[in-house]
């Protein structure tokens, strides 16, 4: 099966790893991965704080770049659900809406793709550790994806897993709140750090690049030997 | 008191609000207590409870796009049954209107059950003006108003932000009391000292759950049973209700009550639920000899019609603020008006305008959970974003820096070639400012960032870069 990696800004940028995770990961499951160099950023950060003018040409280019590919796969919830909202942000465009459908028809969040396209529901992975989730907002609440992240982790052998308390509360990142309401999205965050720290878990592990980074930005500013991972990284250990 | 609540700037509002350790322990465990008593009374106890949301949608849209209709209908059985209705545009005509009654009754005690639309038209401040006493009859509201006025700082439970022990204090101050914090023994002095109000009122003001066109009645619920104490005794009634509180029929009523008290306080039902039509008649025994109802727009019927017209499908209930991540950290104060949580972000710049509340729609991750669990389905976290959107490009109330910043971001993004220049270069760009794999004290916008947490050092070999030479490397072999 032909799969075109949206890979994200962040992941390209500053996650890499969470990238190559992914290849390897889909790969080993059977798929062929392309990567077209023209993807840019799904214009997310602009769109989300009301700059929807600009962000819209980031969106044009990313549909013109997916316009081929069969399915799209993204490690990241929230960016694969912007994917979703195109259609919406160019309803009524009779140029860019159709285009937009398309795109937003064959996109699929990681795990989803793994659980709801191939099928599988155990990717034979091992990972020994004590890990917790955290289940990100947009990936849960708005592209509606719960079960599969689980589904998949259940299957790791060797992992014990144990739920992170309040997970429905967001970490406190939304984009450029974290920086806009730095105070109160540091208020936000410090209690998902405890709720990671309650767990007792050696590892916290999501499907969301930008969740991660501000959980695990914030637990290493304090100290904490807690480790981030991302899904990918895990589905990929064996 | 109006919409508004304070006079401190956004950002101290929320500064006062984070170091509140009280108030910030009071919030937290009523949002955990409430999620569980919401979720058993909804889900767990229903079941179909997506068809219950789908179905209020559907009332309160119906209502909403024949407004025009059941007002008239609404006014004309109102009529009917001997009662006086007057549509008031503005505060300032709603309580002219208000004031006229009580001048023509000579009234002076007027006892009040809770009421968010008396609170937006500050009707209590009027009443005040004219010599009246005005007691708020709701405990949350009697203790707020006995402890000087303090405003409401949830729309179901306006006390939230108190302890028991700040209650005892109120009531020693101002009513003399000598007993303990125990809740049943302050809980009782209210009652005892509330009595001889409700004895000696003339006026009866309340608010309004949701009116009824066909038959021109209206809904109060409670859990105390002062609106129907309020509703009872006084020879005056006065009911004031935001024009779009209403529903054709009593079928739809018993649906979004049993939503909204599911919802609001987790209960099947309230300890009371009332509905009262008109005045007292021949061989009624209590109920009020005149009764009067002001339906009030104060900037609703600008909202009805455009992009906004969702949030006037609220019911009040409270479940938006009682989820949302960024109330549960800086309580209902911080927002600076009557209506905090995600309902108060959104209906609030469109009733007290950008200029007041521009940072509003900003406090907010857009995590959706205000969305998940509205019961009439209103899409908050949508309606948020599109304060934002009407905040940058219509009204360009955004900052400069921010500005400057999403144009080059527009740039960059939208161009492959230079987004790939700019992430190339990015390590090299931020190595003055990183340590290793982080960048402790960022610049620009990142400071705010690395303020309280690490930003992670762009990576030397991009995920692009390690993707292309595989591929190379792939093809030697």
């Amino acid at each position: 099966m032909k799969v075109t990696l949206f890979a994200t800004c962040m992941v390209d940028m500053f996650q890499s790893n969470v990238g190559k995770a992914t290849v390897e990961l889909l790969e080993r499951l059977g798929c062929e991965i392309d990567f077209p160099e023209s993807q840019v950023c799904c214009g997310q950060p602009a769109y989300n704080s009301g700059y929807v003018k600009e962000s819209k040409e980031a969106m044009k280019r990313m549909i013109d770049t997916f316009s081929d590919a069969e399915y799209v796969v993204s490690p990241s919830g929230s960016c694969a659900f912007m994917f979703k909202e195109y259609p919406h942000i160019f309803a009524g465009d009779p140029v860019w809406e159709p285009k937009a459908q398309s795109l937003a028809d064959k996109t699929y969040e990681l795990t989803q793709f793994i659980v709801e396209v191939l099928k599988m529901e155990d990717v034979g992975a091992k990972f020994e550790g004590n890990v917790t989730y955290h289940t990100s907002c947009h990936m849960t609440r708005l592209l509606g994806v719960k079960e599969a992240p689980m589904t998949l982790l259940k299957n790791v052998k060797g992992l014990k897993f144990t739920e992170l308390p309040g997970k429905e509360q967001c970490c406190g990142f939304g984009g450029t709140f974290a920086v806009k309401m730095a105070q109160i999205s540091e208020q936000m965050v410090d209690e998902k750090v405890r709720h990671v720290e309650e767990t007792g878990a050696e590892y916290l592990i999501g499907a969301d690049a930008a969740c991660l980074m501000n959980i695990g930005g914030r637990m290493q500013r304090l100290g904490k030997p807690v480790k981030v991972l991302h899904i990918a990284e895990v589905l990929n250990s064996h | 008191m109006a919409i508004k609540i304070g006079t401190e700037q956004f950002k101290e509002r929320v500064d006062n609000g984070i170091h509140d350790d009280f108030m910030r322990g009071a919030v937290a465990s009523a949002q955990d207590g409430m999620s569980m008593k919401r979720r058993a009374a909804t889900t767990e106890d229903l079941g179909n409870w997506e068809e219950w949301r789908n179905h209020g949608e559907e009332i309160r849209q119906h209502v909403l796009e024949h407004l025009d209709y059941y007002l008239e209908q609404l006014s004309e059985n109102v009529a009917k049954r001997g009662g006086h209705v007057f549509f008031a545009q503005t505060k300032e005509e709603a309580n002219d209107y208000i004031r006229s009654v009580v001048q023509k009754k000579s009234a002076k005690n007027i006892v009040k059950s809770k009421s968010m639309m008396t609170e937006e038209i500050s009707l209590n401040a009027m009443l005040e003006e004219e010599d009246c006493e005005v007691i708020e009859t709701d405990l949350g509201e009697y203790i707020l108003q006995l402890d000087e006025h303090d405003p409401p700082s949830h729309i179901v439970a306006p006390a939230l932000h108190k302890n028991r022990e700040q209650v005892r204090e109120v009531f020693e101050k101002k009513l003399g009391y000598t007993k303990s914090s125990n809740p049943e023994e302050l809980a009782y002095q209210a009652r005892v000292t509330l009595r001889e109000k409700f004895l000696a009122a003339d006026i009866g003001i309340t608010g309004c759950n949701f009116a009824v066109a066909e038959t021109g009645s209206f809904c109060l619920v409670t859990n105390e049973g002062n609106a129907d104490l309020v509703t009872a005794l006084p020879k005056t009634q006065i009911t004031v209700m935001g024009m779009e509180r209403l529903v054709p029929t009593f079928e739809e009523m018993e649906v979004l009550v049993s939503m909204l008290t599911r919802n609001a306080v987790g209960q099947k039902l309230t300890s009371y639920i009332t509905v009262l039509t008109g005045p007292r008649e021949e061989l009624d025994v209590d109920g009020p000899e005149e009764f009067h109802l002001v339906i009030v727009d104060n900037g609703r019927s600008k909202i009805l019609g455009g992009e906004f017209q969702s949030v006037l499908q609220c019911i009040r209930c409270a479940a938006c603020i009682n989820v949302c991540p960024v109330y549960r950290h800086i309580g209902g104060h911080s927002y600076g008006s009557i209506y905090p949580g995600p309902i108060g972000a959104v209906l609030t710049p469109l009733l007290g305008g950008y200029d007041e509340y521009k940072e509003l729609p900003y406090a907010s991750t857009l995590c959706g959970a205000c969305t998940e669990v509205c019961p009439v389905k209103i899409p908050l976290h949508n309606l948020l974003h599109k304060h934002r959107e009407v905040i940058v490009e219509k009204e360009g109330k955004a900052p400069v820096s921010e500005k400057l910043l999403m144009k080059a971001y527009g740039l960059g993004a939208a161009s492959p070639a230079l987004y790939k220049i700019g992430s190339k270069i990015a390590p090299a760009a931020m190595n003055p400012f990183t340590s290793g794999d982080k960048i402790s004290k960022g610049p620009g916008p990142l400071k705010a960032w690395t303020e309280a947490r690490e930003f992670p050092a762009p990576n030397k070999e991009r995920f692009r870069d390690w993707f292309k030479n595989r591929e190379k490397g792939d093809k030697k072999l």
